[in-house]
């Protein structure tokens, strides 16, 4: 048996929702039972990131990656992997091309192609225990920073890093500390943005979840250089995991004199409030958020003044996301320079990207900047489900675009995204394939932007909501060609017209899906037909009498009774009654059932 | 500090902080507004007020944007009154067409703004609101279909009034604005002082009592100071027909701006109450019989005149009043003093 | 007001001593709030937890009628450490002497709070927090005024702003909020016994030659009778005849069933107003006048702002501008009074009364001025007392604490307190049809303790009865109150409040006693 053996299970969101918790549990049983709970260490970690395959676990020293493990598997991976040495085999996942078993995390392309920056210690560490952060460079940074650098050495690090922020703009981060500094205020505040409200997108959960003592530290860091010694991390209370963890994280960190005043001697004081917002997609938005702080309705407002001048409670403010604060540790810790070799000229650094939709490899990544889409979903994401065609990937959320194939190979990063017609945005990464609808798909964003929308500015709020009206009627083969044209007049106005970026983005998953898939517009308007079979309103049933076997199967299935025939006979659908649910075509063994 | 900017190509100066509203409203140049108001903040919310700015992509609300040194503006570019003919549309798609019965016709900023900018309302047709309207109170009228969302009540309630008992509620397109829980305002803390009603560009809030009983154009404003305390808000009485039918706020007031209080704003209805006085009464028999002038006015002066030779002037006393005017009370106190002789004036002057 | 209005918004401290502001002055009450807004502190003192005190950062309760220990026990806070404007005393003021120092040594903060129910505590941080905040402000009304040493109540509150030299500054000074619309105006205009126009003393030979000469007739030397004296006058069959214009005092002036017997004793009795009001139903000759819509006019509210009253339609009826009614009074008793118009009037107030040297109708507008005005091209005066005060330097007053002149006892045990409230103004507004719907009866405030001692139900009708009379009223059972004291209005004639309260009244103004005075309760069997 190896020295240090330890098994991280993977214990965020995503996998303790399958089970995550209950193999802990029995992990804690079978190695009682072996007598090896004094030798081999069990630790419930953060995202590990491969959602698609959790719970997952691995084995340390040896970064063996088991997938898809039950409480039931527990017994064999002790007995043969801990004990003996050997590798559960139907437990690894198989090379796509070889189908060979990859025994370890290093051979795996999800992992192997990442370069975890940011995600460093999410997955590895156990998140409730700031030892184990400790032990991995934790807070030497902040102690380096107070022992050996001023203030204004600090912030200067940070602008050379050429770090921007991650939650979507990308505005460079040493420029907004900067910007604090000039007014006197005899308060001053940090909020950290912990609002991740994006569809799909879950970087900011796991980064809380799995290592939150790298955003209190980024704060402390940000705390010395602008001179604040208050600070918030406003968290969605639909992540409560997050909120626990880094409660803990705090009481630890306070413990520890990292949090308090006179932290390490130095006459840093810094104190850390977590607030819990209650749900609206808005307060992402700054001054939403600080709004929704102050104990009033989370709304933007218009700058300026900037925050920067009078934020949060009136009072010269620095809103980061949770991204860019745990970024700072590690820039500080190894220097500008070492920072500026990954990414771009204008884009430095890695990003994390929420990979989802129809793509092999759901989960977590972490790429340098610059990395290709192709290189993204391909590569690590493993390419597309059940070997369909990929059509169009949406970057950034509501507020991004939907990128075509023919676009693959663009670099992501702030610049080439934003001519794209798309945006970095927080980070989510949705991959449709041949069968997604793309008029549907921009109905959805609009959907959901229209019922996000905070209803203060009129455009947002009256024309999300036409748009989403238009885009419905599409969809169920009820629109005019002229709605085109009114859609991207409207688009427009409410990008110009818009108090805030949630406006002034909402139109792009419109205009974008409409520059690139404009003839699927067309086609459900003029020809009443979904390119991509998926509206099912659009969809027309019939039985194609060559195949039919007269099994009966869809007759007896229909839910409507709408299928008709005598056995051994072709079969009918009555289009009239037909409520086009789609369960014949799953039912028919000869593919006789045509949806068109 | 004056700043030079070109708005429409004339060259203007203004002072430095200005916003480019301000600079418009200062040179007569019109540009529609919604939710602006200048007693409140301006939050820049409805948006109509949009400009072209040279070198700026997006079209930013003149109210929000302060004036820089060689700033370049258009406020009627195509663009700009696209944008805002756009914004209305939007804003007229999802309001109630009952213009011909709204108690605002006539005075209503959407319906004005739909004229010059040639809105109909058809472009965008789709779900309206259908919320409930809110009359259990005896002042105002709140119907919440006609509500635009701009939020001048909201800021007129916390900034004038001191109150908020209003504030947006939902989301998006089912926003409203409403006093907490949705509750209707007389189950509200709500101190019926009207500022809301005062700052209404639409028909949502309407004095109650004035439905009906007159359109702008039939109704003679006259500003004057309300009868209702010491604190001498000055207001608009609403005339028409040689009827006063109601109170708005006058903006030009010197003490209270547009803010007024329950009484002021909605209790001159007793103007008109049928227990007024009209005639001069005689008590005859223990009975008041109505009396012509010159008759009453004789009696009193015969009998104030009788008193005083028999038992002197000081035998009279006036009660004058701290409810009439100065003028009132100037020819009172001289009439005690130099007509009937004697000092025996006073009024409820600590009172 | 020696302040204006619109200087409450920006200043610091608001002082706040028997005014229900928010209620009673409404928009006045909405520029404090709007003051506190910009961050301003709010101390409020009063029996009852009126709205305002719910949005005070201080708010002390005291005994009802313990006013002047509460500011002597303040002033002594403010000796002790040292807090008061020593060079605003020096300068500004006299009187500041061992007598008056003797006094205020008498009210040590245990003892102030000991009479006064406030804990000391609160006095302190009241004392601190009035005179260390610059500006600061005091705002009173009929709380101070309303009791047999109201005039000594006010020279308490003069002397702590003159201790502390919150006085004679923008957003600083001593505001009494007045009541009536036009009780200034009717002041000024010499609506008083005492006074001529413009405060001109009636004792005064200077002044008497002047109203002669301008009046071309001799005139009484003797002060006349102040409202209490009229109606003890009736009673002894010293009055015979009483004109009363645009009052009910039936209805408003305290120990009512007094006021009516007094009434009933004239031999005649005129009652010009817009209603028939309750003393109206007593008289022998009513004369209808017009309302405030109906006439051309100037009102001067609490900030000396004299305003323009507009007349927007015709006198209802047969009625007439009250005005024009007087003049031709006067015609018939031999002295014409021609005037044209009330701006006519006026410019006869211009030449007579110095604060009003300056005011015509046309320089009025729409904006007003506030007195004095004292030539055609005065702008008129925001605040009062800048550099000096009207007497020269201000004068400390050494002022004792002092009882009610009927305070509870065993056999009326309930403390009667008196006031308005937000829907109505006085008795008038019960004829608007709105606001009657909106407040249609009285509503006595009782705490829930002596509700539940007893018996009382929210809502419930009770029996109130005092030494001077009794009436029956709905209950409102509230903790605005605290035990011991209920709280009724004066604008219902069906609760008739002043049948109960006492007709003592301050030895200077004669103002009633409407505070306090003695009631017992009881349940309606």
């Amino acid at each position: 048996m190896a020295e240090n053996q330890r098994i991280l299970v993977c214990a965020g969101t995503g996998c303790a929702s399958s089970g995550a918790h209950k193999l802990i549990d029995a992990l804690k049983l079978e190695l009682n039972k072996q007598g090896l709970e004094e030798t081999v260490s069990i630790v419930g970690t953060g995202c590990q990131g491969f959602c698609e395959k959790g719970p997952t676990v691995v084995i340390e020293p040896q970064q063996v990656l088991y997938c898809s493990v039950k409480p039931e598997d527990i017994a064999e991976i002790v007995a043969q992997d801990i004990m003996k040495g050997e590798r559960v085999e139907r437990l690894l996942l198989l090379d796509q091309v070889t189908q060979k078993p990859l025994s370890t995390m290093s051979e795996v392309p999800f992992f192997a192609q990442q370069h975890r920056i940011v995600l460093k210690n999410c997955g590895v560490i156990d998140p409730q225990k700031i030892e184990e952060y400790i032990a991995r460079d934790g807070y030497a940074a902040l102690k380096k920073v107070l022992k050996e650098m001023s203030p204004a050495e600090t912030l200067e690090e940070v602008r050379k890093s050429g770090l921007r922020g991650r939650g979507g703009a990308g505005f460079p981060t040493g420029k907004k500390w900067a910007a604090i500094l000039p007014t006197p205020s005899d308060k001053k505040y940090i909020i950290c943005n912990g609002d991740e409200g994006d569809p799909g997108a879950f970087m900011d959960r796991s980064v809380l979840e799995g290592d939150p003592h790298s955003v209190i530290e980024g704060m402390l860091i940000g705390a010395y250089a602008m001179g604040v010694d208050e600070g918030y991390v406003y968290c969605r209370a639909e992540y409560p995991l997050a909120i626990k963890n880094l409660e803990i994280a705090i009481r630890q960190a306070e413990e520890a004199g990292f949090l308090g005043n006179n932290i390490l001697n130095s006459g840093l004081n810094f104190k850390l409030n977590v607030f819990a917002g209650a749900g609206a997609f808005v307060c992402g938005e700054g001054s939403a958020l600080m709004a929704s702080i102050e104990g009033r309705r989370g709304m933007p407002r218009m700058r300026p003044p900037r925050s920067t001048v009078s934020g949060l409670f009136g009072k010269p403010t620095v809103i980061n996301n949770v991204e860019t604060w745990s970024n700072v540790p590690h820039i500080l810790l190894n220097g500008a320079d070492w920072y500026t070799q990954y990414g771009t000229d204008n884009s430095r650094g890695t990003k994390i990207f929420a990979l989802t939709g129809k793509v092999n490899n759901t989960g977590l990544v972490e790429v340098p900047m610059g990395t290709t889409l192709r290189e993204i979903i391909f590569d690590i994401g493993g390419g597309i489900q059940n070997g369909k065609a990929f059509k169009a990937v949406q970057i950034g959320g509501p507020s991004g675009g939907c990128i075509p194939e023919e676009m693959l190979d663009i670099r992501v990063d702030y610049d080439t995204l934003t001519k794209a017609g798309a945006m970095v945005g927080s980070g989510g990464l949705v991959v449709m394939d041949e069968t997604t609808c793309m008029v549907d798909i921009a109905r959805f964003f609009l959907d959901f932007t229209q019922k996000e929308s905070c209803g203060k500015c009129t455009p947002c709020r009256e024309g999300t909501k036409r748009m989403y009206e238009i885009l419905d009627r599409i969809v169920k083969g009820e629109g005019k060609l002229e709605d085109i044209d009114i859609l991207e007049n409207l688009s427009y106005t409410i990008i110009e017209t818009s108090l805030c970026g949630l406006g002034n983005s909402a139109p792009n998953p419109i205009l974008a899906t409409l520059k690139y898939f404009r003839h699927e517009f067309e086609a459900h308007i003029l020809e009443h037909k979904c390119p991509a079979h998926s509206c099912s309103a659009l969809l027309s049933y019939t039985i194609d009498a060559e195949k039919c076997k007269g099994c009966g199967l869809c007759a007896k299935n229909c839910p409507v009774s709408c299928i008709t025939g005598e056995k051994k006979k072709p079969y009918v659908v009555n289009e009239d009654d037909c409520i086009k649910c789609g369960t014949c075509v799953d039912k028919c063994k000869f593919d006789a059932v045509v949806q068109a | 500090m004056l700043i030079t900017i070109t708005i429409d190509g004339c060259e203007v100066s203004v002072p430095k902080g200005t916003s480019i509203l301000e600079a418009c409203r200062m040179h007569d140049i019109q540009i529609p507004t919604l939710c602006y108001d200048p007693e409140l903040t301006s939050d820049g919310a409805c948006r109509l007020c949009v400009v072209q700015i040279e070198g700026n992509h997006n079209l930013p609300p003149a109210c929000r944007t302060t004036v820089w040194q060689g700033m370049v503006v258009q406020t009627q570019s195509p663009k700009v009154r696209a944008a805002r003919k756009t914004i209305l549309e939007l804003l007229v798609a999802n309001h109630p067409l009952d213009c011909m019965t709204c108690q605002k016709m006539g005075n209503c900023f959407l319906a004005e703004y739909a004229y010059d900018y040639g809105v109909t309302g058809e472009i965008y047709q789709g779900e309206k609101r259908k919320l409930p309207i809110d009359d259990g109170n005896p002042f105002i009228l709140r119907d919440p279909n006609k509500c635009i969302l701009c939020g001048k009540c909201i800021k007129a309630c916390s900034q004038i009034q001191g109150k908020s008992i209003l504030d947006y509620s939902f989301r998006g397109f089912n926003m409203q604005v409403s006093p907490a829980f949705n509750l209707p305002y007389n189950e509200s803390d709500c101190d019926f002082c009207g500022s809301c009603v005062s700052v209404c560009p639409v028909g949502a809030l309407t004095e109650k009592h004035m439905v009906g009983k007159g359109r702008p154009w039939e109704i003679k404003k006259v500003q004057t100071t309300c009868p209702f305390c010491g604190t001498g808000c000055n207001f608009d009485l609403n005339v028409k027909d040689g009827k006063v039918i109601g109170v708005t706020s006058n903006p030009d007031a010197p003490v209270n701006g547009k803010a007024l209080c329950v009484k002021g704003r909605f209790g001159t209805d007793m103007i008109h109450s049928p227990n007024r006085l009209t005639t001069p009464l005689i008590k005859k028999d223990g009975v008041f019989v109505p009396a012509e002038w010159d008759e009453a006015l004789d009696l009193v002066a015969t009998k104030f005149q009788e008193i005083k030779n028999n038992y002197g002037a000081d035998a009279i006393a006036a009660l004058s009043s701290a409810r009439c005017t100065n003028e009132d009370n100037f020819v009172m106190q001289k009439f005690m003093r130099a007509v009937v002789g004697t000092n025996n004036i006073d009024h409820c002057a600590r009172t | 007001m020696t302040n204006s209005i619109n200087e409450i918004p920006n200043t610091k401290l608001m002082f706040v001593i028997g005014s229900n502001t928010t209620e009673a002055h409404p928009v006045i009450g909405t520029k404090m709030k709007q003051a506190l807004a910009n961050g301003a502190k709010l101390i409020v003192v009063d029996p009852r937890e009126t709205q305002l005190a719910e949005y005070s950062d201080l708010y002390l309760r005291l005994r009802p009628g313990t006013d002047i220990a509460l500011i002597n026990g303040m002033m002594n806070i403010i000796l002790a450490n040292g807090w008061e404007n020593r060079a605003f005393i020096e300068e500004r003021t006299e009187g500041f002497d061992e007598k008056f120092l003797e006094t205020i040594a008498k009210y040590p903060p245990e003892v102030a709070s000991q009479i006064t129910g406030v804990p000391v505590d609160q006095l302190v941080e009241a004392a601190r927090l009035y005179a260390t905040t610059d500006p600061a402000q005091i705002f009173y009304t009929l709380g101070i005024t309303e009791h047999t040493y109201g005039t000594d109540n006010v020279m308490s509150l003069a002397n702590l702003a003159l201790l502390t030299g919150n006085l004679g500054k923008e957003s600083s000074g001593v505001n009494p909020l007045r009541g009536q619309n036009n009780v200034q105006g009717a002041c000024d205009m010499g609506a008083l016994p005492n006074v001529y126009p413009g405060y001109q003393p009636i004792v005064s030979p200077a002044a008497q030659a002047k109203f002669e000469a301008a009046w071309g007739v001799s005139l009484s030397p003797k002060p006349g009778f102040m409202i209490p004296d009229m109606f003890e006058a009736a009673h002894s069959k010293n009055l015979l005849a009483l004109y009363v214009f645009g009052e009910d005092p039936v209805l408003t002036d305290a120990d009512a069933n007094h006021v009516r017997k007094g009434l009933e004793a004239l031999d005649f009795l005129v009652v010009q107003d817009i209603f028939m009001s309750e003393t109206a139903k007593l008289a022998d000759v009513v004369l209808p006048g017009a309302s405030f819509a109906e006439k051309d006019g100037t009102f001067t509210n609490t900030e000396r702002r004299v305003q323009r009253v507009n007349q927007a339609i015709k006198p209802i009826g047969n009625s007439k501008p009250d005005w024009e009614i007087i003049c031709e009074l006067a015609t018939r008793m031999g002295y014409p009074f021609t005037y044209q118009s009330p701006a006519d009037i006026m410019l006869e107030v211009a030449s007579l009364a110095p604060q009003y040297a300056g005011v015509t109708h046309g320089r009025l507008e729409n904006h007003g001025l506030q007195w004095p005005v004292l030539s055609c091209d005065h702008p008129g005066t925001k605040f009062l007392h800048e550099g000096t005060c009207t007497r020269g330097k201000g004068l400390f007053m050494p002022i004792e604490n002092q009882e009610p002149n009927e305070s509870p006892d065993a056999e009326y045990p309930f403390l009667l307190t008196t006031g308005r409230k937000l829907a109505h103004y006085n008795v008038m507004t019960r004829n608007s049809a709105a606001l009657e719907t909106y407040s249609p009866e009285e509503l006595a405030e009782i705490n829930p303790a002596d509700a539940k001692r007893l018996g009382f139900q929210d809502g419930e009708r009770v029996h109130v009865k005092s030494r001077r009379g009794e009436l029956d009223t709905k209950i409102v059972i509230t903790e605005r109150v605290p035990e011991g004291v209920v709280f009724m209005t004066l604008h219902y004639l069906e609760t008739p409040t002043n049948v109960l309260t006492n007709g003592a009244y301050d030895k200077v103004t004669k103002t009633y006693e409407y505070k306090v005075c003695g009631v017992q309760i009881s349940k309606i069997s």
